[in-house]
């Protein structure tokens, strides 16, 4: 039996490698290989037609990451394996704050929220940026002006409590969203340096501190 | 005419902040306003001007651009926006309107292509030929459906490559196209954005460009708009005129197939 089904492995084996061979032959198969050719051009296309400008460069541009690759090229779905590689390693880059104090002034943090200069070729290069929460989420109720792309954070703690895994969750949510969720919409304010860890404080409280309105 | 306008725009903005209102209500009475400023729609002074540009003698060749061939033969407007961008054989290349348009001041009116770009984006006091050119030229489909052509090879290029520019990560907040017009019904804080993937909205959005900007008081074409997206994107600044932005019209423009021209617009 053995040698049997060890030789039909591998008549199978020859015959799968000659038909990737003809196909390659043939057709030049493989979508993927054009898509790749695309991909190449707008990158050629980007390395010629575009300036840096104010914070805005053209390395970081042309220099994704590997979410950004993997998100790029897989927009909607993705393997188990992608998914989990994004997940972990993202993870990893979630910077705690050394002297253990997660939550800082939540009127600051509201005006965090609410700003949503900083990073654009219009800014300035070294400002001060804000997170523009409102832009995607619903946060108080006196700022009716609120966008709908993430998930209303009004009454957060309320809602949730504010044991040390909701805030060690949130805290991490916040610094890097892809480490819950592989290729979210949501910036990752820590790990790219958009918000610094006072500035995630100030955010923090606006969503746990029971003095802040999101909690009213 | 333009502050007049901006001072309509202020007060109604105003209006909004005053009564709170739930979040639906305020999407539809801006939609009211809108409609309210259609009737006289500013745009019609740049299509104007733009039609006097066409047709007026430029130094230093002396020529207009009444043999300009914009996909349709030398001198055909009617229709010519609803097929663009294209393949140009004389150029071997894939041309938006404003990238052929500055072909022609170049090879008919011997233009650089410093003069021939002047001013592409206009701003009090300095208006743009541009700006105006493409006002007159695109009103002229008004009516006509949508009808992007992939066939040349080049066409099938620049079409997958704006897909892939669509869908592309990059910068501080990875943000791509997709990240906010993929989805329906999706906003940011109370601007509704069209899910570029769903033909209905792509047509609706594709078809309303270029557009009168009550906010900047000027006519501004796709160039315009796709490359405003990108700062906000936190992209650095492409040329004026890219491939890379006319890929993505492409890209636009084929997805919004069918579609009936009503442009130029009138926006916020």
């Amino acid at each position: 039996m053995m040698p049997q089904r060890l030789n039909d492995k591998g008549v199978l084996m020859k015959k799968v490698f000659i038909a990737i061979m003809a196909c390659i032959a043939i057709t030049g198969c493989t979508t993927a290989a054009v898509e790749t050719d695309y991909g190449k051009t707008m990158l050629n296309l980007l390395k010629s037609e575009f300036t840096s400008k104010g914070p805005a460069t053209v390395e970081r541009m042309l220099n994704q990451d590997e979410v950004q690759k993997i998100c790029s090229e897989y927009p909607v779905e993705r393997t188990e394996e992608m998914t989990t590689r994004i997940l972990e390693s993202q993870m990893k880059s979630v910077k705690f704050p050394a002297d253990g104090q997660y939550l800082g002034d939540w009127k600051k943090g509201e005006q965090i929220a609410q700003n949503g200069r900083g990073m654009q070729s219009s800014d300035p290069v070294g400002g001060v940026n804000g997170g523009n929460c409102y832009a995607c989420h619903n946060i108080t109720k006196s700022e009716i002006s609120y966008g709908n792309i993430g998930p209303s954070l009004y009454n957060y703690a309320k809602l949730r409590g504010a044991s040390d895994e909701v805030i060690k969750y949130t805290w991490a949510k916040i610094y890097n969203p892809q480490a819950y969720t592989d290729c979210s919409s949501m910036p990752r304010f820590g790990h790219s340096g958009i918000l610094d860890e006072q500035q995630i404080k100030d955010v923090m409280a606006l969503l746990l501190d029971p003095a802040s309105p999101v909690n009213e | 005419m333009k502050l007049f306008l901006q001072s309509i725009f202020t007060a109604y903005l105003i209006h909004l902040s005053v009564f709170a209102f739930a979040e639906n209500s305020s999407t539809d009475e801006i939609a009211k306003y809108r409609e309210l400023l259609a009737d006289g729609n500013p745009a019609e002074l740049w299509e104007m001007r733009g039609e006097e540009l066409w047709k007026k003698k430029v130094a230093p060749k002396g020529a207009s651009l009444e043999q300009c061939d914009l996909g349709k033969g030398p001198g055909v407007v009617k229709g010519a926006y609803v097929e663009l961008p294209r393949y140009f054989k004389d150029v071997n290349k894939v041309m938006d309107l404003e990238q052929r348009l500055i072909q022609c001041r170049k090879t008919l009116q011997g233009l650089t292509h410093e003069q021939a770009t002047k001013a592409h984006y206009g701003s009090a006091g300095n208006p743009s030929d541009i700006e105006a050119l493409v006002a007159y030229i695109s009103a002229e489909s008004r009516g006509m459906k949508m009808a992007v052509s992939t066939k040349h090879p080049l066409e099938k290029e620049a079409y997958e490559v704006g897909k892939k520019f669509f869908f592309y990560r990059a910068g501080s907040h990875d943000f791509s196209c997709a990240t906010c017009h993929s989805v329906d019904k999706q906003r940011i804080r109370l601007q509704e954005l069209p899910n570029l993937l769903n033909k209905e909205d792509a047509q609706k959005s594709y078809t309303t460009w270029p557009a009168y900007r009550v906010s900047q008081g000027e006519v501004r074409t796709m160039q315009h708009r796709l490359t405003d997206c990108m700062r906000q994107q936190r992209l650095p600044e492409p040329i004026y005129a890219s491939d890379t932005v006319t890929a993505l019209i492409m890209f636009l423009a084929k997805g919004a197939e069918g579609g009936v021209y009503d442009a130029p617009a009138l926006k916020r």
